[in-house]
């Protein structure tokens, strides 16, 4: 009877409002559909930038002034500029000290969070508050810390013998202030190590440990032949997402030592901000922030290879 | 049997000892921020006290003064604004858009699929100088709406690559089920697909809001007046005259900027912790 009714009303001519639904049932049309917004957006907003960004690398772009065509030019001038030079450096010194810190220290912490705990929790709890608190905010908690004449660092460190008063000038010399922004990348990046490793410490079959136990292996060996070759992928993807993020970092030297002493922590994003939006050389500014992409394709494709291999 | 008990809580007790430092490392600055919040000024710049306590009385007037002789109430109520508001578009374009990714086929799935990742990957840092300059041609400069706008940018291909993962553990059944009993593909998603996201959704939600909370290079390059800043912008410019710093209110600034998220994150925790593991590992 329902069916008899469907087909005569098929026949003579679907309302509007059924003809509608009756598109939007086909996945061909919903489809492109619920993924327009997005599309749009990102064509707008981040492609369209990103042509940008390649457009004013190549020209004498200024703040308010017409800007024509140099080619590599601004890519010549950052090679012959000191400040530069130290920039490249800096990142890749930051970037290495920090994610290869994050590795060792967050392993170790997501080993101690695998054990029986007492207080669960609120030990998980603790150890994530760095990761999601403002680091703009949280940093300038740590410049505090920093501070030369009222360091709280070089305090406890006097006090407990381990530093000869009055203490080093975080800040305000060339290593120190190195030393200072890494630190303060490895505390607010610890956690996300220490949680994704768990998370893969978790997966590992317990019987695996088992039987190596009985096969008369002892913790070392068990760490070594079982929990690391297993935690490898977990590893892999925790290192590039980090290294993206962490060779981007702008937030913590910018509040810190804005680059300082002279230059001795400026990173790309900050010394790009420096010279495209305080000096006005856009062209020049842009052509920093450009050297992220190389990074960002590299860490993409290894991605995209590792998903994929992953999934046969 | 009980040396093998007394063991276990040796080796309890170990692990515990093991954390102390962690723990330390993690939470000090943060209660080193609140004890010099609440200290008076005589005692923060008295060289002879000790840093760590508070021995001459707290005081709420580095409180007092940021919230009625600085504009922070305003800077708040910016960062509320804005974060409500591309949170909640970004959620539902993510939504729909991982729902299509997870679910639909169609020409061009793969590679759209393929660009949201890329895109979730590209940092902030990139791309601001460009993005400056749209801003203005837009008409936003200087102007909280800039942020409403360019925050969907990282926010739509984060919650869509988060919720693409819970829609595939969705099973395909229990819609199939709904619209072979007559509902359509729209009422299936509405009525069975979304409510057992929940989760998801909630998750994707929370971390969208913490991300845009806590965003500052946009926020510090977008926007420049005291009327339409951020409130972690307006903390770490605007509370320094020159050369001197008012650490008692710096301080305070930070606690109170991180109080939104502190609230969301006692409340929701296991979701953080959940969705930090389903973000990166999927």
């Amino acid at each position: 009877m329902a069916v008899g009714q469907l087909g005569v009303a098929r026949a003579v001519r679907l309302p509007l409002r059924a003809r509608v639904r009756e598109l939007l049932d086909r996945e061909q049309l919903l489809g492109p559909l619920f993924v327009t917004p997005a599309l749009l957006l990102l064509v707008l907003l981040v492609a369209y930038p990103f042509a940008m960004a390649i457009y004013f690398a190549l020209s004498n772009a200024f703040i308010g002034r017409p800007s024509e065509f140099v080619g590599l030019r601004n890519f010549i001038a950052l090679w012959q500029s000191d400040a530069f030079r130290q920039t490249f450096q800096n990142a890749f010194v930051f970037t290495g000290s920090a994610v290869a810190a994050k590795v060792v220290l967050g392993t170790a912490l997501a080993l101690l969070l695998n054990e029986q705990l007492w207080f669960k929790r609120m030990i998980r709890g603790s150890v994530l508050l760095p990761w999601v608190i403002p680091t703009a905010l949280s940093t300038l908690g740590w410049w505090w810390m920093f501070e030369p004449l009222y360091s709280v660092v070089n305090w406890t460190g006097t006090a407990l013998g381990l530093i000869d008063p009055p203490g080093p000038n975080w800040l305000g010399q060339k290593y120190y202030a190195m030393m200072a922004v890494v630190t303060v990348n490895v505390w607010r990046g610890l956690p996300f190590f220490a949680i994704t490793i768990l998370a893969g410490l978790v997966a590992i079959p317990r019987d695996l440990y088992e039987a190596a136990a009985a096969d008369g292996a002892g913790a070392v060996a068990r760490f070594w032949y079982i929990t690391l070759p297993l935690l490898r992928p977990v590893l892999a993807i925790v290192v590039l997402f980090s290294t993206i993020f962490t060779f981007s970092d702008f937030n913590i030297v910018y509040v810190l030592t804005r680059g300082g002493p002279i230059n001795s922590t400026h990173l790309f994003a900050t010394l790009a901000r420096q010279i495209g939006l305080e000096s006005g050389r856009i062209g020049e500014g842009a052509a920093i922030s450009l050297y992220l992409f190389p990074v960002l394709v590299f860490v993409v494709w290894a991605q995209l290879r590792f998903v994929r291999r992953q999934a046969y | 049997m009980i040396g093998y008990g007394r063991r276990r809580l040796a080796r309890k007790v170990l692990v515990h000892l093991a954390l102390v430092p962690f723990l330390a490392f993690a939470l000090f600055p943060f209660f080193y921020m609140a004890v010099t919040s609440l200290k008076t000024d005589r005692e923060l710049y008295d060289r002879q006290a000790v840093p760590l306590l508070i021995s001459q009385g707290p005081t709420i007037e580095h409180y007092t003064k940021l919230l009625w002789e600085t504009a922070f109430l305003t800077w708040t109520k910016n960062s509320l604004l804005v974060t409500l508001i591309s949170t909640t578009v970004s959620l539902v374009i993510g939504t729909i858009a991982a729902y299509a990714l997870a679910r639909l086929k169609f020409p061009g799935v793969g590679s759209f699929g393929t660009g949201i990742f890329v895109t979730y990957l590209v940092p902030t840092s990139l791309l601001f100088l460009p993005l400056a300059q749209v801003v203005n041609w837009l008409g936003l400069g200087d102007s909280k709406w800039s942020l409403v706008v360019t925050y969907p940018t990282f926010l739509v291909p984060f919650c869509t690559w988060l919720l693409m993962g819970y829609f595939r553990t969705v099973p395909k059944e229990v819609e199939e089920c709904a619209m072979v009993d007559g509902a359509t593909r729209l009422q299936a998603l509405i009525r069975i697909v979304l409510p057992i996201a929940v989760p998801g959704l909630v998750c994707a939600a929370l971390f969208a809001f913490t991300l845009s909370w806590n965003e500052f290079i946009y926020a510090l390059t977008f926007t420049s007046s005291s009327e339409e800043i951020t409130a972690s912008v307006g903390v770490t410019s605007e509370l320094i005259r020159g050369d001197i710093y008012y650490w008692g209110s710096l301080m305070a600034g930070a606690v109170l900027g991180s109080v939104p998220i502190v609230i969301l994150y006692v409340f929701f925790l296991d979701y953080y912790v959940s969705g930090l593991t389903a973000g990166a590992v999927k």
